[in-house]
């Protein structure tokens, strides 16, 4: 198999890496602001239910995750999983974890910002939801970008663990070319994909933190 | 007419009384400053007035309507609705500014004015323009806060509270963190606003300013208002406590 051939095969899951990737990014941030209030919440019970579905989502391998949700529909319940279950499994694997990850970051932000803020707007006369999205929030973003582009950083290199689900994203189809053709080529390939990929990461959030340097 | 009226207010935190029983009025275009040691509830007194903690007990009046009703020692609060009436009366000035860093000058003091009041932006930059030039920082406009010197900061946010227009401004110590010279150009603001007859209640270390400046001086101490008159009167006063708390910002 020539070069060209390899980088066509790979090429076709560099696609589904990068879905991987958007999906979870655009779901588990979102999601991950809510389970951060539910972390934060005054109802206590609330508070702790929060707290262990965190503990769980860190404490317990991705990869051990992306099975249970595949494979738990039929041995917990005998439902049939379908083929198009696969991609789905991988996502919803993905965002929950993710959005463990993504609540404390939020929740670190959230909690640090002077309470003096809140106080100002309150006398100002901001409602408590106007206070939260006006004031509050961009501070919160601005505090967690640098947190936050580790969290995306891993999660391009995390999308690899989708070949456990033997779902056909780049890595999967790396690991097989290299097998049958044993040849190291693919995961050279593999490897560069990766690296530019985190580069542009890096490039795009080092944007987002200049547009956000016009104040301290 | 009375802007604010506090009756028989009590506050505890922990079982720890800071306020015993404080009864205050103050009237139109009065100002009035509030001494006292560290400790002795005068920042207390102002959240409560401003709403920031709940008194446990006592009335909280504005413009004669009830903010807060003492019901068998208990004070019991309008409902939220209703509550939200009183923020249009007061402003607050606070020790460390809070502007809020990702606005610049200008939204700092219209943001409020359109999102909370539903005033027109352009009624709200005219206002703001106004202000501006009245606290010398037309040519900050434009600036964000962390641009700003402390002394400047703090104009800003009385412009912020003063866009509002509120019947009356409270300050909590408005120049504690400011060095001397800008504290000096922090009180000339507050002055002219006195002479505009603002009503205002101050909560200063500021000696000879709370002389030169109030209509009445309070001093608190242990919870409760020891003495209040005059500046001259409070001054001259035979009181040790007072003697001996003013004579140590003397020396």
């Amino acid at each position: 198999m020539d070069f060209a051939t390899i980088l066509q095969q790979l090429g076709s899951g560099m696609l589904k890496t990068v879905g991987i990737f958007l999906w979870t990014l655009v779901l588990s941030l979102p999601l991950g602001l809510l389970i951060s209030f539910g972390r934060m919440s005054k109802n206590r019970l609330v508070a702790v239910i929060f707290k262990f579905y965190i503990s769980i989502m860190r404490g317990t391998p991705l990869m051990l995750q992306l099975l249970v949700v595949y494979f738990g529909p039929y041995y917990l319940f005998g439902i049939n999983i379908s083929g198009s279950y696969r991609f789905v499994a991988i996502i919803i694997g993905f965002v929950l974890n993710y959005a463990a990850y993504f609540a404390e970051i939020y929740r670190s932000g959230i909690e640090s910002m002077p309470i003096g803020q809140y106080e100002a707007a309150k006398i100002l006369g901001y409602s408590r939801t106007q206070t939260f999205i006006k004031i509050i929030l961009p501070q919160v973003i601005k505090r967690i970008l640098p947190s936050v582009t580790n969290e995306v950083i891993t999660l391009v290199k995390d999308t690899s663990l989708a070949f456990s689900l033997a779902y056909m994203e780049m890595f999967t189809i790396a690991k097989q070319i290299a097998a049958a053709q044993t040849t190291m080529m693919p995961f050279v390939v593999a490897a560069v994909f990766y690296y530019i990929f985190n580069l542009l990461v890096a490039v795009v959030m080092e944007r987002i933190e200049k547009s956000l340097d016009y104040y301290k | 007419m009375n802007i604010l009226e506090i009756n028989h207010m009590k506050k505890a935190f922990h079982g720890l009384e800071v306020l015993k029983d404080i009864s205050l009025t103050v009237k139109e275009g009065e100002v009035v400053s509030i001494i006292g040691p560290s400790g002795s509830g005068k920042s207390t007194l102002l959240r409560c007035a401003t709403m920031l903690e709940k008194m446990d007990g006592g009335d909280l009046i504005y413009m004669g309507e009830y903010a807060a009703k003492d019901e068998g020692g208990k004070s019991v609060y309008a409902e939220k609705p209703e509550l939200k009436k009183f923020h249009h009366y007061f402003g607050l000035v606070f020790q460390n500014f809070q502007l809020f860093p990702h606005y610049s000058v200008l939204k700092n003091i219209t943001d409020a004015p359109v999102s909370v009041d539903k005033i027109s932006k352009k009624e709200a930059y005219e206002r703001a323009d106004r202000l501006l030039k009245q606290l010398g920082l037309s040519d900050k406009r434009d600036a964000y806060p962390y641009q700003l010197s402390g002394g400047q900061q703090q104009r800003v946010s009385i412009a912020r509270a003063l866009a509002l227009q509120p019947k009356i401004l409270f300050f909590d110590e408005p120049t504690s963190a400011l060095d001397p010279i800008l504290t000096s150009e922090v009180l000339k603001v507050i002055k002219e606003l006195a002479e505009q007859k603002m009503t205002m209640i101050i909560v200063t270390h500021e000696m000879e300013f709370a002389k030169e400046l109030s209509d009445r001086i309070i001093f608190m101490e242990e919870g409760i208002i020891q003495e209040q008159g005059t500046p001259e009167e409070i001054f001259a006063s035979e009181n040790p406590r007072i003697r001996d708390f003013i004579g140590k910002f003397k020396s």
